[in-house]
């Protein structure tokens, strides 16, 4: 499995996180400001500097759970509160969009045009803030860096790890369905018609040629899909057109976010089986995870903007509704750690947390270091 | 199926793969067959029956590159003879020998043609007594390397990729057939490396290939979700091999 997956995954992921925000934020008809300081706050996180350092590193992905407990935190990285079943929602509709865009990727490459079309949609809402988006660039810059030289076996590979991730999830999203991209058994429908990849040839012609190299005869064969030929290459720069539509906000605020989780429960056998065994790299899931959270800035809400709750459905009788007939399989357990308890692991996340270049800003002190833990204990 | 643990198993039966399990094949060797899983783990050999963990090769993270940007796994198997292949993420192919009975298995040597890591390998036994190619290898950046077996693997033909990664291999008759990461199949003459066929087969990569020798009937299956089936066949005039499409 791929070592370069969990920025594609952490990046991508939190973009459909900020597209549905930003649609119930203003169906839910939130004052402007505050959804805009939500928004910015959301972003400012995502994008920390010693965290997307650490997010680029070479590394293997780990488990769904530490994946969701990161999402918890950044959704409640300012002042909007979410509950359980809120959150379960939100992330539902999230891994299930990112599984459909990763699947129908024409070529493993374009994986990473998913990827600049959320960083392009999140520019957009950051637009009116200079030095956010100095910082989104800046990411942008570095996942060039990274993922500009890496051959298509690669590409082929992070895409199969980014399968693998999503693997058994069937959750039915009310968007899919109507538009007919998913079946009322949660499965994807792989189209056969359209453009080929860049880089592929339209399917139907047989070239034979002799020793010498020269074409000898042509055979056409009919292939049975409708394909047409690639009209031209999206752009991997950090401004161009992506071509690709794959990434790019398909929520307006009167299209239904409604998920269907009945009915999906056995193909989750295996999956909670899988959960039961012991992960040998628990410890270092955890480890891992301090160090994210130790480079995530979590801006306290100042005394005066008071909190407010955003609800992903449409009503709250239904939240409470939804919280009770969630299947049992696909409960997310948010990763508790226990920071206080264990003597080693306070001495690894002081280590860390000293670690981190810090003379930029001189709120840091040791009540930092306890806000850290305090905030891993209430997870 | 049997599983891929990372002590090795302690007791046998069925149990669930590692995640990640990247390969399992049957050895069909003369005198044996052995059932190989690959993963990120190791490389595991079971007698047929699942009983017994004969061989446990352990995939060594250090040797990987230092930078580790790279993961490490298998991938690729294929028997010869009383050879076992293996492919590696490194690119290099283990070559394991097989004892008539037992766990004396023995790692004979390690061939360094590929640059990019193994995605398959095909075997077939040698046809005529001047076409000596009985292994192919393939990468993922599309390189292909025509092997003949023995004491000593001789590197008999290099066919270059043209930067998409080939995913599957077959071998027949002294035909390289190749599946692509750009849903191409082509085929090869296996002693000099000439193409004789192209054909623009899927719009998506080729996942698998599979061959009937008996009959000379090409599979290839792949991420459009079609299946076609190509008739194999050698022109009686110029010797080249010819496909046409079945299904």
């Amino acid at each position: 499995m791929s070592v370069r997956t969990l920025p594609l995954l952490f990046l991508n992921l939190g973009g459909e996180m900020l597209y549905i925000l930003d649609q119930r934020l203003r169906a839910q008809n939130i004052p402007g400001d505050k959804a805009r300081r939500v928004l910015h706050d959301i972003v400012l996180t995502m994008f920390n500097k010693s965290f997307i350092e650490e997010l680029l590193k070479p590394q293997e992905l780990y488990s769904k759970k530490a994946l969701r407990t990161i999402y918890d935190r950044l959704a409640h990285a300012s002042i909007m509160r979410l509950n359980q079943a809120s959150m379960d929602k939100l992330y539902d509709l999230m891994t299930m969009a990112l599984k459909y865009q990763v699947l129908l990727c024409p070529r493993p490459k374009d994986v990473l045009l998913v990827t600049y079309n959320h960083l392009d949609a999140i520019k957009g809402l950051i637009h009116d803030n200079p030095p956010l988006l100095h910082l989104v660039d800046e990411t942008f810059r570095q996942l060039i860096e990274v993922y500009g030289c890496l051959s298509a076996g690669e590409f082929q590979l992070i895409r199969q790890t980014l399968l693998t991730f999503f693997q058994d999830l069937h959750i039915r999203v009310s968007i899919f369905l109507k538009d007919k991209v998913q079946n009322s058994n949660g499965r994807f429908v792989l189209p056969v018609t359209g453009p080929v990849p860049w880089g592929t040839e339209v399917p139907g012609l047989i070239r034979m040629f002799n020793s010498k190299g020269e074409e000898v005869r042509r055979v056409k064969f009919p292939h049975g899909g409708n394909y047409v030929i690639a009209p031209k290459e999206g752009s991997f720069e950090v401004y161009g057109d992506r071509v690709l539509k794959l990434g790019t906000n398909m929520y307006s605020v009167n299209r239904p976010m409604e998920t269907h989780t009945s009915g999906t429960s056995k193909n989750l056998a295996s999956q909670t089986q899988q959960s039961i065994a012991p992960n040998p790299l628990a410890k270092e899931e955890l480890n891992f995870l301090a160090r994210l959270m130790g480079g995530m800035e979590i801006t306290k809400p100042s005394g005066s903007e008071p909190g407010f709750r955003l609800n992903l459905f449409t009503t709250d009788e239904e939240e409470e509704q939804a919280a009770l007939t969630r299947p049992e399989e696909l409960s997310h357990e948010v990763v508790n750690i226990q920071a206080t308890q264990d003597q080693q692991r306070n001495q690894e996340l002081a280590r860390i947390m000293g670690e981190f270049e810090v003379k930029d800003q001189p709120r840091w002190s040791a009540s930092k270091g306890d806000d850290l833990l305090a905030m891993m204990d209430e997870l | 199926m049997v599983a891929a643990d990372s002590e090795g198993p302690r007791d046998p039966g069925v149990r669930q793969a590692a995640p990640g399990a990247a390969d399992v094949h049957w050895c069909a060797l003369p005198f044996r067959v052995l059932l190989v899983l690959t993963s990120h783990r190791g490389i595991q050999m079971y007698e047929s029956d699942g009983s017994v963990m004969v061989y446990w090769h352990a995939l060594d993270s250090r040797d990987a590159s230092p930078d580790s940007t790279q993961a490490v796994f298998a991938r690729g198997i294929a028997s010869c003879g009383h050879f076992i292949c293996v492919g590696m993420w490194s690119g290099r192919v283990l070559v394991f020998d097989i004892p008539l009975k037992g766990p004396n298995i023995v790692l004979s040597e390690e061939l360094a043609a590929h640059p990019a890591s193994v995605t398959d390998i095909a075997s077939e036994p040698a046809q005529e007594p001047d076409c000596m190619a009985d292994v192919v290898t393939a990468d993922d950046s599309g390189l292909l390397c025509v092997w003949w077996s023995g004491p000593e693997f001789k590197l008999l033909t290099r066919i270059p990729g043209f930067g998409v990664p080939c995913n599957s291999v077959q071998l027949w008759k002294g035909i390289v057939a190749a599946g692509y990461g750009n849903g191409q199949v082509r085929l090869y003459e296996a002693s000099t490396g000439a193409l004789h066929v192209q054909i623009n087969a899927h719009a998506r990569a080729v996942c698998a290939l599979d061959l009937a020798p008996g009959v000379g009937k090409l599979l290839s299956a792949a991420e459009d979700t079609f299946v076609h089936i190509w008739k194999l066949s050698k022109s009686r005039e110029s010797g080249c091999t010819e496909a046409a499409p079945l299904l």
